[in-house]
């Protein structure tokens, strides 16, 4: 499968294409399949999202996971800084990176 | 420290601006990605893997109190409550919003700082000793040579688009402390036989790809012409460096390709030919500068300290340097704690380092190439208290130079270009050391490691260096021992197959294993792998 994922304009913050919005929360992602570039383009045109691109990932336990380890540290933050990643207090949210 | 004039404070808060309505245009669609993403790179704006990061200059690394205070507070206001201290001497935030990055820059240019030329195709931030004006065996301070180089240098309408980024260094003593032969150019001045002071020219140096140790071009041009063999040397380079393929566009390649001695014709043409322009600045100018970096008030105190506590006296061994007013030391200020993140400072470490600066040494700080601190003219008598702060507060790891003492890059944690992480193994590696006692047993022993070949984590200049590849999507760990990037230069060899990533710690324990067994007296890592070669280490390693 294909998610796309890019960066909140105005924050940064990397976010993932939910079939109608953008999360920044991975497990909210859709496959984009063969639409990524043309979801990628009309979002990026709207700025609604910044330097969009398309990755490969797949199902892991019924959640979109994507195949390349930089991929999944973008997802979720960085490894040496357990406090700063999405949903902190949950380390169990973090098995699935490395 | 340098002072901004009237100009130069003119012609940053124009620079803030500027940026301000760059970024409004950009938020307003008024300017695509494509458009706005050159604009934001000269002004140190990178969208790296998690967010925006923004890279501020630290003139040679150094800094005073007020500054320091601004970066914490900057890290509070616009970060996430830290910054990470670069082996470019500067600082960098990486969680910063597009929304607030002028409002940053104008808070930055308030204590003469600003973030301009930290990226881009120009030249970089200029880097020196970081005991510049403290150390014992320095010929003169540096830095004032620094400074009319980044005064020159700074918006530089020739070399605003060079083939690809420069780094300029500068030293003036035997000791090499800033990898001066592995920039684009080092200068180090020096004295010719009359006793009159110049400077010695080392052009095409670099790491990265194709790591060089730059040859030295001329061994002595007169101080007054230090500005024009300078442009000399860049417009050589504008000229003539690959633009059409980025891996090939650095000055090294230039100088590797043309020869260092055809390379040195031209420049020498060029030369003669721009001494007659009258580009020069006076040397009153220089002299001016000069007293920008005038000696503070040392006082003779005692030269010596109660080391009753061992793990004072320790930290008294380990961490500070001789200076030259015999009352004082440089103290060097870890940020490696074990298995904490090299380089890395909390908003509250920043601001406790400022106060200490202020209370302890004339209110001057010094960022290390090392991604230390160095508070540069400490009163011997002041140490105890020094480190009764710095221990309380976890800044007091006794561990310069030492194999705990680890550069290491963002990596895959931080960095999109990156192919492996490297601070977990910089963490992994100093808990291992820590815990089986042999870092001092070690003694001096510099590691090093990149997050990929771009080499920001100099792992071709430690005596032992480690480069992060990506094997099939897997992160893995190539071995490079012999380098260094002080005044004995070397480039490391890789020693064979790469290793995981608990791997790659048990052979850097298994080669420092191998020295051990194998010293001689008196030998460091780097002396004994020089007398012995690779192969005792390749057999231990994959026997
Ligand atoms: S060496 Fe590579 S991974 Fe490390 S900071 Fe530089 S570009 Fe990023």
């Amino acid at each position: 499968m294909k998610l796309l994922t890019g960066n909140d304009l105005k924050t940064g913050a990397v976010t993932w294409w939910t079939g109608h919005d953008w999360s920044i929360h991975i497990e909210d992602a859709i496959n984009a399949g063969d639409r990524a570039d043309e979801i990628a383009r009309r979002e990026e045109a709207a700025r609604r999202v910044n330097a969009p691109y398309a990755v490969d990932a797949e199902q892991r336990d019924g959640k979109p996971r994507p195949l390349h380890i930089k991929e999944r540290i973008r997802a979720l933050g960085p490894t040496v800084r357990p406090d700063l990643t999405l949903k902190p207090a949950d380390p169990d949210h973090r098995e699935w990176v490395i | 420290m340098y002072l901004y004039d009237k100009y130069d404070q003119a012609m940053v808060d124009a620079r803030v601006e500027e940026f301000r309505d760059q970024a409004r245009r950009r938020l307003e669609g008024k300017l695509t990605e494509d458009q706005f993403k050159p604009l934001r790179l000269m002004n140190g704006l990178y969208l790296q893997l998690h967010a925006y990061m923004l890279r501020v200059a630290i003139p040679y690394g150094t800094l005073n109190g007020a500054q320091m205070h601004a970066l914490a507070d900057i890290a509070d206001k616009y970060d996430r409550g830290y910054g990470h201290f670069t082996t470019r001497q500067n600082i960098q935030y990486n969680w910063i919003k597009l929304e607030e990055a002028a409002d940053l820059l104008s808070d930055l240019a308030k204590v003469e700082m600003h973030a301009i030329q930290t990226s881009g195709n120009c030249i970089r931030n200029i880097s020196s000793d970081h005991f510049a004006g403290a150390a014992a065996d320095e010929l003169v301070d540096p830095r004032p040579y620094a400074e009319l180089l980044r005064q020159w240098s700074s918006f530089h309408p020739e070399f605003s688009y060079l083939p690809r980024k420069f780094k300029i260094a500068v030293i003036a003593s035997d000791k090499d402390r800033a990898a001066m032969r592995l920039h684009d150019i080092g200068i180090r001045i020096v004295q010719n036989e009359a006793g009159e002071p110049g400077a010695a020219f080392y052009v095409g140096g670099g790491m990265g790809r194709t790591p060089m140790i730059a040859p030295c071009i001329r061994e002595f041009v007169p101080l007054d012409q230090l500005v024009t063999y300078s442009e000399a040397c860049l417009r050589v380079y504008n000229r003539y460096g690959r633009r059409d393929n980025k891996y090939k566009a650095r000055i090294k390649i230039l100088v590797h390709e043309l020869g260092a001695e055809e390379y040195t014709r031209q420049v020498e043409e060029e030369f003669a030919h721009l001494q007659q322009q009258g580009i020069e600045p006076p040397l009153a100018e220089l002299e001016r500068l000069k007293t920008y970096f005038a000696d503070p008030p040392f006082d003779d105190g005692p030269k010596t300290v109660d080391r009753s506590d061992p793990d004072f006296a320790l930290w008294v061994d380990r961490n500070t340097i001789r200076h030259k007013h015999d009352a004082h030391v440089s103290a060097v200020i870890s940020l490696k704690p074990i298995g904490g993140i090299p380089g890395d400072a909390s908003a509250d470490q920043m601001h406790l380092m400022a106060e200490l600066a202020k209370q302890y040494s004339f209110d001057e700080l010094r960022v290390m190439h090392t991604q230390n601190i160095v508070l540069p003219h400490v009163r011997i008598a002041d140490l105890p208290a020094l480190w009764a702060r710095l221990d309380e507060a976890g800044l007091g790891a006794p561990n310069l130079d030492t194999i705990e003492d680890i550069i290491a890059c963002p990596g895959l944690d931080y960095c999109s270009l990156a192919n492996a992480r490297s601070i977990p193994v910089a963490q992994k590696i100093s808990e291992r050391f820590s815990a089986n006692g042999k870092t001092a047993a070690l003694g001096e022993l510099k590691l090093k490691i990149s997050g990929c070949i771009n080499a920001c984590g100099h792992h071709h200049a430690g005596h032992i260096g480690i480069l992060g590849v990506d094997k099939k999507g897997v992160e893995n760990y190539q071995l490079l021992l012999g380098g260094s990037e002080a005044e004995d230069v070397a480039l490391g060899k890789i020693t064979g197959p790469g290793f995981s990533e608990d791997g790659i710690v048990d052979a850097v324990e298994t080669a420092a294993d191998v020295y051990l067994r194998e010293r001689s007296d008196g030998e460091r890592f780097l002396d004994t792998y020089r007398r012995i070669g690779i192969d005792p280490f390749k057999e231990a390693l994959y026997g």
